[in-house]
C-alpha cells in the first residue's frame, strides 16, 4: 500500500509546476518516435506470427466437418481484436518500451542527471515522465491497430497459402457476426494499458537508488509490475465493459 | 552570500549532519572538506534543496530557501549553477545542447544569442570545436569542464561543485580547480566546493569549513588550516605525503 501511495503522489507530481507547452510538444514528439515508430517493426512481426499461429491452431482443433471453415477466421478475428492485439502486445510493449523507460530514468537518477534538472528549478518528474505517458497514450493504440491488422493478415496468408481456408471464406469469417464494439473495447484497453505500462515503468525507474545493479532490478520490476497490472486491469475491464 | 543555520539531517534514525551553521561569502571559493562519509554531500544537497533538512534554514542573500514557497524556490534555483561529481551531462544531448539546456528552459533568448553564449562558455572552460560531440565521446575531464560551462551559462549567482576533481588525473584536477577559482572571481559569485582533495584546499580554498562525523569542527582559511590545532583536522590535512613534508616545515 505504501508503494501504491507513492505511485499516486508521483502521478500527481507530474501535473504541477509544468514547463511550457512548446517544451512538452518537442519532448512528446521525440518520445513518439522513440517508443512508437521504432516499435512498429517488432509489433508487426510478432502480430503477424501470432495471427498465423492462431489460424493454424484453430484449424487443427476444428476436427468436426460440420463446422464451416470460415469459423476459423471468425475465431482468429475475435482472439486478435479482443486479446492478442491489445493484451499480448502490451506484454511485448512492457518488455521493450517499459524496460527502456525504467532503465533510462534509473540511469539518469544514479548519474545525477535528474538532480541536475531539479537544481535548475525544473520539475524533473513532469519534464521527463509526462511526455513518455502522453506519447504512450498516443502511440500504443496505433500499435494495437497495426498489430490487429498484421495478425489478421498473417492469418489470411497462412490460411490461404496453406490451404486451410479459402480467401473468400476467410474474408466472410472476418465479417461474420462482427460486433464493432470489440474495436471500441480493444481501444479502451489499449489506452489503459499504455497508461499503466508507461507510468509504472517510469515510477520504478525514477525512484531507482544505488548503482548499475539497482537499475537492472528496477527495470525487471518495471516489466513484471507492468505485466501484472495489465493482466489485472484486463480482467477488470472485461468485467466492467464486456459483460452486457 | 549563503548562510546556513543549524542544519541537521538523519536517515532511518541515524544522524548524518548535526546542527551545522556557517556563512559562505560572495566572490570567494568556499570549501566544505572532510573525510568520506562525514556528510559533506548531504550538507551541499541540503543547501541546494535536493534534500530537505530535518532542521535548520538556508538563506540565499537573506531569502530563506527552506521556508520559501515553490515559486520562490524555483526563482532561487534559477540563480544556481551546479557541477556534479560525474558531470551529470544529459546522455541524449550533445555538448552544445547540454550547455544550452538551461537557456532553453529558463530564458526566452533568441537561438543565435544562445549559441553565442554557449560558445563563449565553452571557450571559457577551454573547450572549442566539440559542440557536436556526445558526452560518451569525451573524456572525464572534458565532461567536468562541459559541466562547468553548463553551470555558468545562465550567469548564476551561486555555484556549487560536488567533488569537482574526483577521478581526474592531477594535472586535469588542478586545471578544474583553477577554472572554478577564476570563474568565482571573474563573475563575483558565491561558490561552494565539496572536496576531500588537499590540493584543492591549498590551491583554491579561501574559506574552509571542516566537517567531522557530521559536525562542523573548524572554519578558517587555507593559511590557517595547517596551524588549526584541531587534532581531527590535522589528521585529515596531513594524511598525504606532500602535506606531511609541509608539516615538518610548519
Amino acid at each position: 500500500m505504501k508503494g501504491f501511495g507513492r505511485y499516486m503522489i508521483f502521478l500527481s507530481s507530474l501535473i504541477v509546476r509544468r514547463e511550457t507547452f512548446k517544451t512538452y510538444y518537442r519532448l512528446t514528439i521525440d518520445e513518439c518516435i522513440l517508443i512508437g515508430v521504432k516499435s512498429i517493426a517488432l509489433v508487426a512481426l510478432v502480430a503477424t506470427f501470432i495471427g498465423a499461429v492462431t489460424t493454424v491452431q484453430t484449424a487443427y482443433n476444428m476436427v468436426s466437418p460440420l463446422i464451416p471453415r470460415y469459423i476459423i477466421a471468425q475465431v482468429v478475428r475475435e482472439m486478435t481484436v479482443l486479446e492478442l492485439a491489445p493484451t499480448i502486445m502490451a506484454i511485448i510493449y512492457a518488455g521493450k518500451v517499459g524496460s527502456s523507460m525504467a532503465g533510462g530514468l534509473g540511469t539518469m537518477r544514479i548519474t545525477e542527471q535528474i538532480d541536475a534538472l531539479e537544481v535548475m528549478g525544473i520539475n524533473s518528474a513532469s519534464y521527463l515522465v509526462l511526455p513518455k505517458i502522453v506519447a504512450s497514450l498516443m502511440m500504443y493504440p496505433l500499435l494495437v491497430i497495426v498489430a490487429g491488422g498484421c495478425a489478421l493478415m498473417g492469418g489470411y496468408i497462412v490460411g490461404t497459402v496453406g490451404d486451410i481456408v479459402t480467401p473468400t471464406d476467410f474474408i466472410y469469417g472476418l465479417r461474420f457476426y462482427f460486433d464493432p464494439y470489440s474495436i471500441t473495447f480493444a481501444l479502451i484497453k489499449s489506452f489503459v494499458f499504455a497508461f499503466l505500462i508507461s507510468s509504472i515503468s517510469s515510477f520504478k525507474g525514477y525512484f531507482t537508488q544505488g548503482g548499475a545493479l539497482e537499475v537492472g532490478i528496477a527495470t525487471t520490476a518495471a516489466v513484471t509490475t507492468s505485466i501484472i497490472a495489465v493482466l489485472l486491469s484486463d480482467y477488470l475491464l472485461a468485467q466492467l465493459l464486456y459483460v452486457r | 552570500m549563503i548562510k546556513i543555520k543549524n542544519i541537521s539531517k538523519s536517515y532511518a534514525g541515524k544522524s548524518v549532519i548535526q546542527g551545522i551553521s556557517g556563512e559562505f561569502d560572495k566572490g570567494k571559493t568556499n570549501l566544505i572538506i572532510g573525510s568520506s562519509g562525514t556528510g559533506k554531500s548531504v550538507l551541499l544537497k541540503s543547501i541546494v534543496g535536493l534534500i530537505n533538512p530535518d532542521e535548520g534554514d538556508v538563506y540565499y542573500d537573506l531569502r530563506n530557501f527552506t521556508e520559501a514557497d515553490k515559486e520562490m524556490k524555483a526563482e532561487i534555483r534559477r540563480e544556481i549553477g551546479m557541477l556534479f561529481q560525474g558531470g551529470a551531462l544529459f546522455d541524449s544531448k550533445n555538448v552544445e545542447k547540454n550547455v544550452m539546456f538551461p537557456l532553453d528552459i529558463l530564458t526566452k533568448m533568441p537561438q543565435g544569442e544562445k549559441l553565442e553564449r554557449v560558445n563563449f562558455c565553452l571557450k571559457r572552460v577551454g573547450l572549442e570545436n566539440i559542440n557536436k560531440k556526445m558526452p560518451s565521446e569525451i573524456s572525464g575531464g572534458m565532461k567536468k569542464r562541459v559541466g562547468i560551462a553548463r553551470a555558468i551559462v545562465n550567469n548564476p549567482n551561486y555555484l556549487f561543485c560536488d567533488e569537482p576533481n574526483s577521478g581526474l588525473d592531477p594535472q586535469t584536477a588542478i586545471l578544474i580547480d583553477d577554472l572554478i577559482g577564476e570563474i568565482t572571481h571573474e563573475f563575483d559569485i558565491t561558490t561552494i566546493v565539496v572536496t576531500h582533495d588537499m590540493n584543492s584546499v591549498m590551491g583554491i580554498g579561501e574559506k574552509i569549513m571542516f566537517l567531522y562525523k557530521g559536525k562542523k569542527l573548524w572554519e578558517g582559511s587555507s593559511e590557517e588550516i595547517v596551524n588549526s590545532g584541531v587534532e581531527e583536522l590535522d589528521d585529515f590535512v596531513f594524511s598525504n605525503k606532500v602535506m606531511q613534508g609541509l608539516k615538518g616545515k610548519v
